[in-house]
């Protein structure tokens, strides 16, 4: 191997170098080319981001040019703010401003409403067994399976029936009950991973089911609880199906009127606007992973730990 | 007289796994129970189900002359110290300690007195306002312990509280758990499978087997009168010499034709004729030396391995075709092919039938 020579004992002009300490860390060309596989595999995923940045920032007569990779000759926010409040969404030409906050909305509502449920869910899974429960668990898993559109027209007369149909509660119950199976498994798993004498000294010491969900689980699921915030946010944020189906005209999130916007067929195609759109509408789940990597790797491997 | 935990015909299973089955146990008060045997022997299993933490199968479970067979944990008036502490992470000492009675809403003068006679106690007082990360292993079985002691219960359970801990701090805390059960003078029932803590702690020692107590009697009766060939070989490290043979009468005749006598051996059942059986001796009831030639019974043996484990010596050799081990004087120089004399009594042995290996 040629890495073979890189690796050897380092000679000195004074002669051998003793090994002392910690082993020096040398480049070897293994590791070069583990690197510039990185590097090239970065650039790649980061291309199309690239693209739409420069094009969002040109004039639509630069873009005509078709120099796709350039950075704009004169710099322009025109297509922006267009993009978020005049750009037409079929009949209406308000931008993406209503849609981005009728996904903040959403978003608000069904993620803690979808966790707390699932939290609680899991909590009693894993610690107040009963006859059935591991059934019901299986049942629960199972739905992860079934897909989605076996299950919408059934959902949609049960919520016209109660009158919730096209209305924002729908739309949470909807986000609500799918995210259901994952996040149960997830919050789950994290509590079967917890020793369960935990769970036995606090009974001993009297506390009964919401005391010692309260007082004792809940303070340490904080880590699994981050990982759900940013599944069920990225998740219900990037959401297209279920807002178009359940939310109602009212409530139409921004990932359908940034298609509405892009799909456009009047006038000429502005790219410019266009790319301006998808940017804002992909800017909320990108911040959250951004901002909370950390957490979620850190939240990942606690509930990693035992299965 | 009024016991303080009484157990009648107990019976756990876990689906078709039986666990405990009809199992009694009745337990003075201020008495100290060790609860003895194997990994799997459903010594947690008892315990808990004794804590109220599993639903028992059949029987009922009496604390304080109460039926507490359907009672909740905390209604039972008992605490419990687990083997992995399971102190409360986000909680410092002293709302680890004062958690229970906060739940059941005890008045916060009344809590804050308590809490400082536990901390004082244990020694704890420093560490109050520490998380259990910020603690050592025995400075956190210590604050396990104190959850208990402040809920000022009659009986304490101890689940293998030391077994998470190194050999030092074992020794220290067992002591401490002797000086804390010396002075609060509560019924403790305590789970190990340590046979020294056992010996050294308990009152009554119930050395169990699958689920069943082979023998419950004090230390003393348990490790010199063990009730059948589980017990002996289980108490006693190393273990008891075991010798298989024939009983005629007053002789005990080993396989390979040595005669050994056992007239001075008290026999707890009368035994005629000639059944096989198995005699078992202590490694320290083996007298070395000169003087073993007046016991009923000596042989000239060859020394094969020496073990010098500081207080004393472990010697191996051969009596009667059997591997036998003996405990000596560390100051006596044996070597590896040594001809040495050995001796002993059959009455300090037990004698066990082969067929239903119970005490003869
Ligand atoms: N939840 C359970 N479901 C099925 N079987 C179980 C369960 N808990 C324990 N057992 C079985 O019951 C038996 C007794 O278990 P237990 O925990 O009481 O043993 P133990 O004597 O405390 O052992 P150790 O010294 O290892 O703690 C074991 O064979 C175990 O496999
Ligand atoms: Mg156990």
């Amino acid at each position: 191997m040629t890495s073979e020579t890189m690796t050897a004992p380092k000679i000195g002009a004074t002669g051998a170098v003793e090994p002392r300490g910690a082993k020096p860390k040398k480049l070897t060309i293994a590791r070069v080319g583990v690197y510039a596989f990185l590097v090239i595999a970065a650039l790649f995923f980061l291309m199309p981001l690239w693209v739409m940045i420069v094009t969002s920032l040109k004039g639509l007569p630069e873009i005509r040019l078709g120099h796709l990779f350039n950075l704009p000759a004169q710099v322009t926010f025109e297509p922006w703010l267009k993009a978020w409040d005049t750009a037409c969404t079929g009949r209406d030409c308000n931008g993406l401003k209503p849609g981005f906050f009728n996904s903040l909305k959403i978003t608000l509502l069904s993620v803690p409403v979808s966790i707390v449920v699932a939290m609680i869910n899991g909590y009693a899974l894993s610690f107040w067994k009963y006859k059935g429960s591991d059934l019901l668990f299986g049942i629960l898993i199972f739905g992860a399976f079934v897909p989605y559109q076996v299950v919408i027209y059934p959902l949609i007369i049960g919520l016209s029936k109660v009158g919730l149909f096209a209305t924002l509660p729908g739309i949470v119950i909807v986000h609500t009950i799918f995210g259901m199976p994952i996040l149960t498994l997830l919050f789950r798993n994290f509590f079967a991973s917890l020793p369960p004498e935990l769970f036995k000294a606090a009974r001993v010491d009297g506390a009964g089911f919401w005391q010692i969900f309260f007082q004792i689980m809940l303070p340490m699921s904080v880590p699994i609880a981050i990982v759900a915030v940013i599944l069920q946010t990225t998740g219900i944020w990037n959401d297209f199906l279920f807002g178009t189906v359940f939310a109602g005209r009212e409530n139409m999130p921004m990932t359908v009127q940034l298609n509405n916007i892009v799909t456009t067929t009047t006038g000429v195609r502005e790219y410019n606007v266009n790319m301006a759109a998808t940017i804002l509408t992909a800017a909320v789940p990108l911040a959250v992973y951004f901002i909370s990597g950390k957490w979620f790797v850190r939240g990942i491997a606690a509930g990693a730990v035992k299965g | 007289m009024q016991h303080s935990v009484s157990i009648r015909d107990l019976s756990l299973n876990f689906g078709n796994v039986k666990v405990l089955q009809h199992l009694d146990l009745d337990i003075a008060q201020g008495e100290f129970i060790v609860l003895l045997g194997p990994s799997g022997c459903g010594k947690s299993t008892l315990l808990n189900c004794i804590a109220g933490l599993l639903d028992v199968s059949d029987g009922q479970i009496f604390i304080g002359g109460k039926n507490v067979t359907w009672e909740e944990p905390k209604d039972r008036g008992i605490g419990m110290v687990f083997q992995s502490y399971a102190l409360y992470p986000q909680m410092t000492v002293e709302r680890n300690l004062s958690f229970g009675l906060r739940v059941s809403g005890m008045k916060k003068d009344e809590i804050d007195k308590r809490v400082a006679r536990a901390a004082e106690i244990l020694q704890i007082g420093p560490l109050l306002q520490r998380k259990p990360v910020e603690l050592s292993g025995g400075q956190r079985q210590r604050v396990a312990i104190g959850r208990a002691l402040v809920r000022d219960v009659d009986v304490f359970l101890f689940d293998e509280p030391l077994s998470n801990l190194d050999a030092k701090l074992r020794s220290d805390l067992r002591v401490e758990i002797k000086r804390l059960h010396q002075r609060l003078k509560n019924t403790m029932i305590y789970v190990t499978h340590d046979q020294i803590e056992a010996l050294t702690l308990a009152d009554r020692i119930a050395v169990m087997k699958n689920g069943v107590i082979q023998q419950l009697s004090d230390p003393h009766t348990i490790y010199n009168k063990p009730v059948n060939l589980y017990v002996a070989g289980f108490i006693g490290s190393p273990q008891m010499n075991m010798f298989n043979g024939t009983l005629n009468g007053t002789n005990f005749v080993a396989e390979d034709g040595t005669s050994i006598s056992v007239a001075t051996y008290d026999f707890a059942t009368p035994v005629s004729g000639s059944t096989k059986a198995i005699m078992g001796i202590r490694p320290e009831h083996i007298v070395l030396g000169e003087e073993s030639r007046s016991m009923p019974f000596s042989a000239d043996v060859e020394i094969e391995i020496v073990e010098p484990m500081g207080s004393d010596t472990l010697a191996w050799t051969k009596i009667a075709g059997h591997q036998v081990t003996f405990r000596c004087n560390s100051d006596v120089v044996l070597k590896p092919g040594q001809k040495v004399v050995v001796g002993f009594d059959a009455g300090r042995g037990s004698i066990f039938s082969t067929e239903t290996t119970n005490r003869l």
